[in-house]
């Protein structure tokens, strides 16, 4: 590594084929990570004392054969290792089974998942766009007024309960009628135009969005303020002002790139917090996310869409996390080199 | 302590120290503060609004405290339920009233409560709910479910998570990485999601101290997977110290190095992981039982409590009814606040945060 001639190599030579060899080794990671995620879920909901078909038993229309054929189809009759084979060979073609009202489980996947990712997308992308300016905001005033003001409100924005928050901005909406409350479209939202659409649907946005935005700024915003005051304390950076660099270019140019790197590793927290979060918020306001999906299945104890949901929030969340890998290893070439693994 | 007098230093780390100090005493002494029991109910007083305290009677003059009761009537042009104030008989609110009885710390039994009114009045400072019951006595006794859920359920997180962490980092090999495969898949499950799954499975039928038990349990079980990863990298750093080559040397167990040697030089981290944690927990469960799969009626418990704010009309006209989302958030606020200047003062690295 002491070796200029080395290191030039490592970085115009090699990174095309190691990113390479990083991101399926990431990918093979997740395989076993999702087998143990099944099989945890699986057995949680299966052992529970709960009878999947309480439902259909109630309901003194559907006759005892349909009842025996539900239970066939579940497999509910075997060994519970051998439920859970068949489910997981289904689940890998593809196939979900149907919720307890009869529908396929994944067309109500691909009608939910996508509204909860447009959510979070949005929250991810605005708590950047104004998290990360505060944060440094914070740490070049660091200890006058304005930082003093921004930590109380960011204490404020990790104090306040997420459902309690969407509650009083449900009054708010209700007293001014400013916003539709509950729902992503209007009910005549297939009507209009597609300008119209846009804004119908960023009037039903707002809300949740702002609910999410305002707790998850908090935390990343403080969390860059931390990062960029270690970063302004290290020796590199004081040479950098030694050197006689403007103010500017020494928090821009050498501070900035290595306090964000940290914040991409927070990427896939925030966004699993995201994702927790979005239930109650999703909740709340009627929204029709895959959070609010899985609250009604957990109710109705629809084990096909639990389960598919579970699964499918774990996915994202593992997908969340390998996305921001790889976006770190293309800001950090520290974990492309290797160095960052403890071989330094 | 030097923690303590370090904390009595910062104005805020001070002030939420005050204020968690009076709200465990508030919730400790809940019986005696409260004016009604957390089951008192008076059906003829459903979603009465807070009782008006008058300190200045109808001549004019300074007069001791008094408040009138509420009588529910009909309005025909408004179409609902009004609640007037009965004018005619006024009650003034005596302390070291005598009201239900109860017991002083489950032993000493008395009558006495903080204030009251004497017999035929009513007092609800924060109004009263769907069941007629006093939203200001309810809030005391929600604490002690909401305040003291998240550091039970941090009684059985840390020991988990050290022994955990501690094992795996210490024995290393295929054991390390199967225990931390299993702890990292519970940690790819959106934690909401597990939490909503393992409440929903609870049987129902279970008295209201074995369901309490149970969501601590569930609660623990979201949160030590994380906590004893980072145990884990922290023991693989301290394994390789001369203190612990040495003790190897001499032949002690793997057992007790971990447990008396290792784990111990964690307690820095771990006192202010448990404070930075608490919160997570008192949201959860609020969350949780805000959802209904919590914390059960009878019993009342912050986030229960706003469960009822889930109806417009309740939020629109019953304003009183979201009190427990104020606390909640005073508390969490407090937990922050006294979280971060813990960590400053115990975690060295971190002073630039200052």
């Amino acid at each position: 590594m002491d070796n200029p001639e080395n290191k030039t190599s490592d970085i115009k030579g090699k990174p095309a084929f190691s990113t390479f060899k990083f991101i399926i080794k990431r990918i093979l990671q997740t395989i076993p990570l999702l087998i143990i995620v099944s099989m945890i879920s699986f057995f949680i909901i299966r052992l529970a004392p709960i009878d999947p078909l309480a439902e259909l038993r109630l309901n003194p229309s559907i006759s005892q054969e349909t009842l025996d054929k539900e239970v066939h189809r579940l497999k509910l009759d075997k060994p519970i290792y051998i439920q859970y084979l068949s489910w997981a060979v289904s689940f890998v073609k593809g196939d979900l089974g149907y919720t307890s009202a009869g529908e396929k489980v994944s067309t109500k996947l691909k009608e939910r998942i996508p509204n909860t990712l447009l959510l979070t997308t949005i929250v991810i992308f605005m708590t950047w766009i104004v998290g990360i300016p505060l944060g440094i905001f914070a740490a070049i005033k660091k200890e006058t007024a304005w930082d003093r003001i921004l930590t109380v409100i960011s204490s404020i924005g990790m104090a306040i309960p997420s459902f309690f928050f969407a509650i009083l901005l449900l009054i708010f909406a209700v007293k001014t009628g400013w916003f539709p409350v509950g729902g992503l479209t209007s009910y005549n939202y297939n009507e209009m135009s597609l300008c119209g659409k846009f804004l119908d649907l960023t009037k039903h946005l707002i809300l949740p969005v702002t609910v999410l935005f305002t707790i998850s700024l908090s935390g990343l915003q403080r969390q860059m303020r931390a990062n960029m005051l270690e970063v302004l304390d290290s020796d590199y950076v004081k040479f950098a002002r030694a050197k006689g660099l403007s103010e500017f270019k020494v928090v821009f140019k050498h501070a900035l790139r290595n306090a964000v790197n940290p914040m991409i590793t927070l990427l896939g927290f925030e966004f699993a917090g995201l994702l927790s979060g979005a239930a109650l918020t999703e909740y709340v306001f009627q929204f029709p996310g895959l959070g609010r999906l899985i609250l009604e299945a957990v109710m109705k104890s629809d084990i096909n869409l639990v389960m598919a949901s579970l699964m499918m929030g774990t996915i994202m969340l593992i997908l969340g996390n390998l996305l921001a890998d790889i976006l770190l290893m293309i800001t950090d070439p520290r974990i492309r080199t290797g160095a960052a693994d403890g071989n330094h | 302590m030097e923690i303590i007098k370090k904390i009595f230093q910062d104005k805020f780390a001070k002030t939420a120290f005050l204020v968690l100090a009076i709200l465990y005493a508030v919730i400790l002494f809940a019986d005696f503060i409260a004016p009604y029991s957390s089951g008192y109910s008076n059906r003829n007083l459903s979603y009465a609004p807070p009782s008006k305290i008058y300190t200045i009677n109808e001549k004019g003059k300074l007069s001791l405290p008094y408040t009138y009761n509420y009588v529910r009537e009909y309005d025909e042009n408004l179409m609902q339920t009004v609640f007037k104030e009965d004018k005619s008989t006024k009650y003034f609110i005596k302390p070291f009233a005598k009201a239900e009885g109860y017991k002083i710390a489950g032993i000493i039994p008395t009558h006495r409560h903080l204030f009251g009114v004497r017999e035929g009045g009513e007092i609800h400072l924060l109004g009263t709910d769907i069941n007629g019951r006093d939203v200001f006595s309810r809030l005391l006794f929600g604490g002690r479910i909401s305040m003291t859920i998240g550091f039970l359920a941090l009684f059985i997180v840390f020991p988990i998570g050290l022994l955990y962490g501690g094992i795996s980092g210490y024995m290393g090999g295929l054991l390390d990485i199967l225990m931390m495969r299993f702890a990292e898949a519970i940690m790819a499950i959106p934690s909401f999601y597990l939490l909503i799954i393992l409440a929903a499975i609870l049987p129902s039928g279970m008295t209201s101290t074995q369901r309490f038990m149970l969501i601590v349990i569930i609660l623990a079980m979201i949160g030590w997977a994380g906590f004893a990863r980072v145990v884990r990298g922290m023991v693989l750093s301290i394994k390789e110290e001369d203190f612990v080559q040495a003790e190897r040397v001499m032949g002690a167990s793997k057992l007790r190095i971990i447990l008396k040697h290792i784990l111990p030089q964690t307690t820095s981290y771990v006192i202010i992981a448990i404070t930075l944690s608490v919160p997570s927990y008192i949201l959860a469960e609020s969350g949780l039982s805000f959802l209904g799969l919590g914390i059960q009626q009878p019993d009342a418990s912050w986030g229960n409590m706003l469960k009822e704010a889930q109806e417009f009309t309740n939020i629109l006209y019953r304003p009183w009814l979201l009190a427990p989302g104020g606390l909640i958030f005073i508390a969490v606020l407090s937990f922050n606040i006294l979280g971060d200047a813990i960590r400053d003062i115990l975690d060295p690295k971190s002073i630039v945060r200052k």
